[in-house]
């Protein structure tokens, strides 16, 4: 492969020198062991990463970008998996025919990784001095108060205000971002020559993601470290590399420079992989417009005044003395056959409120559904009320019971309402199953014989069985591959104009979002900031946390990079009150065309 | 810290007042006849009648209780009827005996169990693994009687090791510690078995292991500390599984603990001793789970005391 490939015409950020390389992987082949005996999940991969350089490797599940960066790291899972062919040059190094022993003195030190989940990623018994302190100890000859100090300034680089007294905080006591960042000092404290980031902000709400990154790009053009960065997300690389990897199947398809590989891709799937990204603005042409305004049809669901709000307990005879405000004055109505979007970060009330319209939460103010509002209602008559209001969620894997035959699943629902004979059941589940896009010799089967996105699909399915008039799809698509997510979203939009189903759509997603949405609702701390019809909100945001969110989103079009992104090296306020001591209520204004936006 | 004291020491005194009525209650309920332990079978109904009266036995059930309960309150916990002297005196000449036992089984629990489930956890699926789960499973499910008995047999009479019984130094000690451990030391390597196998399964291991530590370093310090704390938990609740274990092996052993004491008065009907053993022993179970929970966010920084 020509490794001298001309990585300066569409980055942004300085080209590298071409220098001798840090990293050069060749034939590298990982196999796994499983009942069917070895299995290569890694085939053949090959490249070479330059001093300053960020190499992207994108793929979607399953397509062995992980295992390589693992087999990098000499952390493959054992005793299952190995790498059968190849070899990883560091240097003069070969790292394939390292012992355990040598492997130690490379690992943290010469080249460093960092994770997806910088919630779990932590020992949360030990406090992040400590485990700061241990990498530089285990490395360098320094210990006592000069790793100490190390660490401090590893701390100070990664931008965490207050760095010396965070030495003694556990990690329980950071938000996911700042967790995140404590990764990112841990892992350049001892300046390596090659990082591996592994879906390092997929984890993260889409403002920190952005700060993340930026803070990657910074201290890479600081201290010229080469950069691998494992995503799924193309904005992401379109946002970061300066070469990109398109893996499938355990086997590259497609190498190129950014501008390559964005503008002029030579393969299929790359093209395909491309085109399945949801794109702001992108929403528009996809969707017809608004249907008239003057037909006001009854609202399929209406919200007024919702509170939700948890009791922490405390003190001597555990009184309540701290509330969590999850959800506070919350307004919003859905008429038949529209999408609504919740928008917001984590712990802005978003789910909090959707499990309240579901029912699944105690909560205050009025839910009507169907024009009935759900306070005055016996219990029976909440539950046939309750059948109109269906829910997906987001992980397909785990909110399919593992021991239940699917079509029995999709049937449940049916089964507990009491709806037609078991022979009209089965018919009614078997045309769900055709109308997903599944078929019905796929019933008898076990949810964990399908793909994520086919148990997506049967979880849609599941909601459909009722005819329900509103499902809420809660991030029901975020844990899909792209290509997957394109048409999960495709489906769903089908199923609205057949049936004429409402949709409370929650997502984090801001392109996905404009996609799918009519309205959109942007949450903050639990209450709406900013409400109105998509053009409303994407075209003309008003309130500057809508503008945040919406400028952080990375776009995948490497020509518009951002040289900064919006910097907050702050914490986001807490919705945790003293008792008698509740937030302010916000005032929703009209903007114009039913624009609210709250004063700021 | 102080108000969670307070609050738990307030639960752990109703706990014990509850014990101690349904202990007393069980006792009243007992067809046997203390009184009739006490005169012996020449005594006349009259002499019967009388240490009766004498000892109180004729009070109806409450009376009973709330007398034995202000005896209480004024820390007496009544005089034994059969040895003739204050059952405060007999169980603080015998606790400290039964003390150290249950000091010593602690100790070897904790470090055969925990030595066990850490070297399984290791070497999961090996042949190592394997035999020492099949050991753990041994441990068990043996009898502590066939146990001491064996233990005996092997290491006092064959090999002379340890003195076959008594009280006095620190070998008499070895093989009863020994005994009433390894039941426990065969639950804790299964448990710290599959905690160690599910934290070394987390991702704060692979950031350990990708920082380039030592094993050593891993398994000790990250992987160690995590996979303790559902054992700390059990501690606590053991302790009451001890006394049922001390009874036995106190006999065995001819070792004079608390738990011989609660045997030769269970025997003979003594009922302020056993009141004051069960008395002891919940007393020892609520103040072992109550130390396991202050010493739990030593470990766990996550865990707060409220």
């Amino acid at each position: 492969m020509t490794a001298a490939a001309d990585t300066s015409s569409g980055a942004a950020t300085a080209a590298p020198v071409m220098d001798n390389p840090v990293l050069s992987v060749s034939g590298l082949t990982v196999s796994v062991r499983g009942d069917e005996g070895e299995r290569a999940v890694v085939s053949d991969l090959s490249f070479v990463l330059t001093r300053g350089e960020t190499l992207c490797i994108a793929g979607e599940s399953g397509s062995g970008k992980s295992m390589s960066s693992l087999a990098v790291m000499g952390l493959l899972p054992q005793p299952q998996a190995r790498v059968s062919a190849g070899s990883i040059l560091l240097g003069d190094l070969d790292l394939t025919t390292l012992s355990e022993k040598r492997m130690q003195t490379i690992r943290g030190n010469r080249v460093a990784m960092i994770f997806q989940e910088p919630m779990t990623s932590l020992n949360p018994v030990l406090s992040i001095g400590r485990q700061l302190i241990e990498a530089i100890e285990a490395h360098t000859s320094l210990s006592g108060s000069p790793a100490r100090a190390r660490a401090i300034e590893a701390l100070k680089a990664v931008r965490i205000p207050e760095a010396e007294s965070r030495l003694k905080q556990f990690p329980h006591e950071l938000s996911g971002g700042m967790r995140q960042r404590v990764m990112i000092a841990m892992a350049l404290a001892l300046k390596p020559d090659v990082l591996i980031a592994d879906e390092p902000t997929t984890a993260l709400d889409v403002t920190v993601q952005g700060e993340v990154l930026e803070l990657l790009r910074d201290l890479q053009r600081e201290q010229g470290t080469a950069v691998i960065l494992i995503t799924h997300d193309m904005g992401v690389v379109a946002e970061m590399a300066d070469r990109v990897i398109i893996m499938r199947n355990g086997r590259m398809v497609e190498e190129g420079t950014i501008s390559d590989i964005f503008e002029r891709p030579q393969v299929d799937y790359t093209r395909e992989l491309l085109a399945a990204v949801p794109r702001m603005g992108a929403g528009r042409a996809a969707m017809p417009a608004q249907p008239d305004e003057q037909v006001k049809p009854v609202a399929v669901a209406e919200v007024h005044d919702l509170h939700v709000r948890f009791d922490l307990h405390g003190g001597f005879f555990g009184r309540v003395t701290r509330r969590v405000h999850a959800v506070e004055g919350v307004n919003f109505s859905i008429a038949p056959n529209e999408t609504l979007s919740l928008v917001g970060e984590s712990g802005c009330g978003k789910s909090t409120t959707a499990k309240a319209l579901a029912g699944l939460l105690p909560y205050s103010g009025d839910i009507a559904v169907g024009g009935r509002n759900l306070a005055g209602l016996s219990r029976d008559e909440r539950k046939a009320v309750r059948r109109d209001v269906q829910m997906i969620f987001q992980d397909p894997y785990a909110s399919l019971d593992p021991r239940m035959r699917v079509g029995d699943l999709v049937a449940e629902p049916l089964l507990i309402h009491g709806i037609g004979t078991p022979k009209e059941r089965v018919d009614r589940v078997a045309a769900l199953f055709e109308r997903v896009g599944l078929t019905a010799d796929q019933m008898e089967r076990y949810p964990h014989e399908f793909s994520g996105g086919q148990r997506q699909r049967i979880c849609i399915a599941r909601a459909l069985a009722l005819r329900p008039k509103l499902i809420i799809a809660d991030e029901s698509v975020s844990a899909l591959d792209v290509s997957v997510q394109a048409r999960v979203l495709k489906l769903l939009r089908e199923l609205q104009n057949e049936f004429g189903v409402a949709y409370l759509f929650i997502s984090h997603d801001m392109a996905v979002v404009e996609n799918i949405s009519d309205k959109v609702a942007v949450m903050y701390l639990g209450q709406i900031v900013e409400m109105g019809t998509r053009d409303q909100i994407f075209d003309n945001p008003r309130h500057p946390y809508t503008k945040r969110l919406i400028e952080a989103v990375p776009v995948p079009d490497p020509a518009r990079r951002r040289a900064r992104f919006a910097r907050l090296d702050s914490e986001i306020a807490s919705p945790i009150r003293r008792i008698g001591d509740p937030p302010a209520k916000l005032q929703l204004l009209d903007a114009g065309g039913g624009h609210l936006v709250a004063a700021h | 810290m102080i108000a969670y004291l307070t609050r738990r020491l307030i639960q752990a005194a109703l706990i014990l007042l509850g014990v101690s009525i349904i202990t007393f209650a069980l006792l009243y309920l007992l067809p046997a006849d203390p009184v009739r332990q006490i005169a012996g079978r020449s005594a006349t109904p009259q002499t019967v009648e009388s240490i009766r009266q004498q000892l109180g036995l004729d009070q109806p059930f409450v009376v009973q209780y709330w007398n034995y309960l202000t005896n209480l309150l004024s820390g007496d916990l009544g005089r034994s009827y059969i040895q003739r002297s204050e059952v405060t005196e007999l169980i603080v000449s015998r606790l400290p005996a039964s003390l150290i036992l249950m000091a010593g089984a602690i100790l070897c629990e904790l470090a055969i169990g925990l030595t066990m489930g850490l070297i399984a956890a290791v070497k999961r699926g090996s042949v190592t693994d394997q035999t020492l789960m099949v050991g753990s499973f041994i441990g068990v499910s043996a009898p502590q009687f066939v146990v001491g008995l064996l233990l005996l047999y092997v290491f006092a009479v064959q090999l002379g090791w340890f003195p076959i019984g008594g009280y006095g130094t620190w070998r008499h000690a070895v093989l009863p510690s020994l005994t009433l451990g390894i039941l426990g030391a065969g639950w804790y390597s299964r448990m710290m078995r599959s905690s160690m196998i599910d934290v070394l399964r987390q991702d704060y291991i692979r950031t350990a292991r990708a920082k380039g530590l030592a094993r050593r370093a891993i398994l000790f310090r990250h992987a160690l500390p995590n996979a303790i704390l559902p054992v700390v938990a059990m501690i606590g609740i053991d302790i009451g599984l001890f006394m049922s274990g001390i009874v036995v092996v106190e006999s065995v052993f001819g070792w004079p603990g608390i738990g011989q004491l609660a045997w030769q008065a269970i025997q003979r009907v003594d009922i302020p001793i056993i009141m004051g053993v069960t008395l002891v022993s919940a007393c020892a179970i609520v103040l072992g789970n109550l130390l396991a929970d202050i010493v739990a966010p030593f470990i766990d920084p996550r865990i707060k005391l409220r």
